[in-house]
């Protein structure tokens, strides 16, 4: 086949050129014969029709043909890299807007446990209900209708639509139940969509308000636990990419690759334990009725860990509402701080504790020592120290026994200002404990450079420092625990081993002499649990103010159960109490009943064992036999009647 | 030599036909996975969303637990409605082990 054969096209008119009859020849085709061939009508007549008999120059209409189709093929080749290499990204792009949907995965915020799994802080779906006023006010005429679903006045919403026309995004009402959002977006209104959200809920409510803060309308902490652990507790949203099929359905992973797994937020189990720490807080607002007090707080601890088991203050505030639950915006912040970690209050005779604990280290002391506080107040430079009560020669068992500031002062002057301070200071006064609480305050130790002999004295009985009921708690938990000091933690688990602040044997004595406190000619009889042996130390202070102080107190216990073998240690500081005699202010008298309580039914709930067992057919408190021997005042003046009459006692 | 050709081109013929045989049914195999990874992608994103709902649903409800369960209203029925009281120490027995 030559290259000229492969290009003879057999167009009929060149194969009639090719094949036309010398002249004069017989016709012999179907056509001279009269067949009609299919290009014969297209014509029409038949007659009109001639073969042309033009030259065709084939080599230059081929050459024509394949140029065109050399441009075309180019053209197509330009178009296929135009498509697939030089704008692949933006058609890419084009078609992944229409196809590609990147679907947020949401985290929700991690749950508060107690330390017995029951949920102090939930985070449950919520929708917010959003509406677009630029679409909504083209239908206007539905506005009551969605007032109405709202619950919110019509004429409000409508002006709210119109002044914001221009804008695209207004949440109409923040936080509603699904069920109901649901209900609200069926009602079909253009520009009305909803926002799945999370909120916080606080089924404890106000018995764990201060401890957990609670998160602002966007789910973050801003207060309290809620903010300290807010990190830990956040999740991260995620996102996954998948491609979309005509009905929005996701049929498809764009690219695994790309998506970013949800991390929710972890969750915490706090130390607190509920139960105990509805006690505290039924107890709490016991004590603030009976007294007509104004203020309070309660911190119960694990001894031997330092676990904080309940921690309560008053007045409190409803964390599930917006406002507290009606508290005037005025008073909000006194409703909302955890007082029991960032107030402090001069914690009185409960110092005098530590102050022993110093004497006794220095070896000038023995708890059987005698300390002569005859006439019941000692003039010291131009200081008076007052008792209640003349309650004349004591050991030193006696002075925490009986309270004695003079007995206390006497101890506390034979001391070094650098020895007390010290002592002082490993209890953990005048630091922040470390629990690791938002706006925890470390309380006002002097430093022992400033301490004047007044100074040191007044120290000595627990006036002229400052310290937080946390503090307070903490540091009998030292004293229980051996002389071990713990951190406190609201984590379960998260104590630390602690430090030994204190010999054993001097921690021991200690709580001998404080075991004396809680018994029925004591200062504490109303502290006695029944059938435990217990310990602590009532504490009566005037609230500072203003420079001076007012005739306003804080009565405060510290004390810890079962005394044998201590498991835990309860802090109560009630502020204002009213009454017109001293003895309505007294630790003794305001705290220590709360103090019972609480621990009646911590030690019940925790399954400790009795170690009163002696008593316990008679139910009531007996004298404790392990106590450290009471030393009975040699002064006959202990008429009970005396009490209210020295005005500046301090018990 | 003419007989062995013609098997060989027999046996090449027939490769192809395998080969071919083969390519369709890839493609038809392809076909399948992908509506079948589609299909189960879906049913994935449908049970994922559905894991998501029940976890909340469960946060609910044990919020719901939480509040019924509220010891202050457990106490007030305990000791109204049902008279209950907390044993004194008078009528406690205890058996030491």
């Amino acid at each position: 086949m030559t290259k000229r054969e492969l290009f003879q096209f057999d167009f009929p008119a060149l194969r009639a050129q090719r094949e036309a009859p010398p002249a004069g020849a017989v016709p012999k085709s179907a056509a001279e014969r009269g067949a009609k061939r299919w290009f014969d009508f297209v014509g029409g007549d038949r007659s009109s029709v001639r073969p042309r008999q033009t030259t065709v120059n084939l080599k230059r209409r081929l050459a024509v043909v394949l140029m065109i189709l050399a441009l075309a093929g180019a053209a197509l080749i330009v178009r296929a890299i135009d498509l697939q290499w030089v704008s692949k990204d933006f058609y890419l792009d084009q078609g992944d807007q229409r196809y590609v949907r990147d679907l947020k995965i949401d985290a929700p915020r991690g749950t508060i446990f107690d330390r017995n799994g029951n949920p102090l802080a939930v985070s449950t779906p919520v929708a917010s209900i959003w509406a677009d006023p630029s679409t909504l006010k083209d239908h206007m005429d539905r506005i009551p209708e969605l007032a109405k679903a709202l619950g919110v006045d019509a004429n409000a919403l409508a002006q709210k639509i119109t002044q914001r026309a221009d804008k695209q995004f207004v949440y109409l009402v923040r936080h509603l139940d699904p069920d109901r959002a649901d209900a609200i977006l069926k009602l079909g209104i253009p520009g009305v969509d909803k926002q799945p959200e999370f909120r916080r809920f606080y089924p404890n409510g106000e018995v764990t308000a201060h401890i957990l803060g609670k998160t602002d309308i966007d789910d973050r902490g801003s207060e309290g636990l809620e903010l300290a652990f807010n990190e830990y507790l956040t999740g991260k949203p995620g996102s996954k990419s998948v491609i979309r099929d005509l009905h929005g359905r996701a049929v498809e992973s764009y690219d695994v690759d790309l998506d970013v797994p949800p991390k929710p937020g972890q969750d915490l189990t706090l130390s607190i334990d509920k139960n105990i720490q509805y006690l505290a807080y039924r107890a709490l607002m016991q004590a603030i009725k009976d007294h007509r007090a104004v203020y309070g707080s309660i911190v119960v601890l694990d001894v031997t860990n330092g676990e904080i088991l309940a921690m309560v203050n008053q007045p409190s505030f409803n964390p599930n509402a917006q406002n507290g639950g009606n508290i005037p915006s005025a008073d909000l912040l006194s409703h909302m701080r955890n007082r029991a970690a960032t107030d402090v209050v001069e914690p009185g005779s409960t110092m005098k504790a530590v102050t022993i604990a110093a004497a006794l280290e220095s070896g000038k002391w023995k708890p059987d020592s005698k300390v002569d506080t005859n006439p019941g107040t000692w003039q010291h430079y131009d200081h008076i120290v007052h008792d209640h009560r003349n309650v004349g020669l004591l050991t030193v068992t006696g002075v925490i026994t009986h309270s004695s500031n003079v007995g206390a002062a006497k101890i506390g002057a034979s001391l070094s200002r650098d020895q007390m301070w010290d002592m002082f200071h490993r209890f953990g006064f005048g630091e922040t404990t470390g629990s690791g609480f938002t706006g925890e305050s470390p309380g006002n130790l002097p430093i022992a450079k400033r301490w004047g002999p007044v100074e040191q004295d007044t120290i000595s009985y627990g006036y002229g420092l400052s310290v937080t009921p946390l503090q307070l708690a903490r540091a009998y938990a030292a004293f229980a625990n051996g002389g071990v000091l713990h951190t406190p933690t609201f984590v379960k688990g998260g104590g630390d081993e602690g430090k030994r602040v204190v010999d054993k044997k001097i921690a021991d004595e200690v709580v001998a002499m404080l075991r004396t406190v809680i018994a029925p000619d004591s200062t504490a009889p109303k502290a006695a649990v029944p059938n435990y042996y217990a310990g602590g130390k009532t504490g009566t202070s005037h609230i500072a103010a203003n420079g001076g102080y007012r005739n306003v107190y804080n009565s405060v216990f510290v004390g810890f159960v079962p005394a044998t073998n201590p498991r835990l240690v309860a802090a109560i500081v009630i502020s204002g109490a009213t009454g017109t005699d001293i003895v309505q202010y007294m630790g003794g008298t305001v705290a220590a009943p709360a103090f019972s309580q609480v621990m009646q039914g911590a030690l019940r709930l925790l399954d400790v064992p009795p170690d009163n067992v002696k008593n316990w057919y008679t139910g009531g408190p007996g004298p404790d036999p392990l106590a450290a021997p009471l030393q009975q005042p040699l002064d006959p003046a202990n008429d009970p009647s005396i009490v209210g009459e020295i005005e500046s006692a301090d018990p | 030599m003419k007989g062995w050709m013609n098997a060989a081109r027999m046996i090449g013929y027939f490769v192809i036909l395998v080969l071919l045989a083969g390519v369709i049914g890839c493609a038809f195999g392809v076909v399948y996975t992908r509506q079948e990874s589609r299909r189960l992608f879906t049913e994935y994103n449908e049970l994922s969303k559905e894991r998501d709902r029940l976890n909340y649903e469960f946060g609910r409800l044990e919020l719901e637990r939480a509040t019924k369960a509220e010891i202050n209203g457990i106490e007030k029925v305990a000791r109204g409605d049902l008279g209950m009281i907390s044993p004194s120490p008078a009528n406690t027995v205890v058996i030491k082990r």
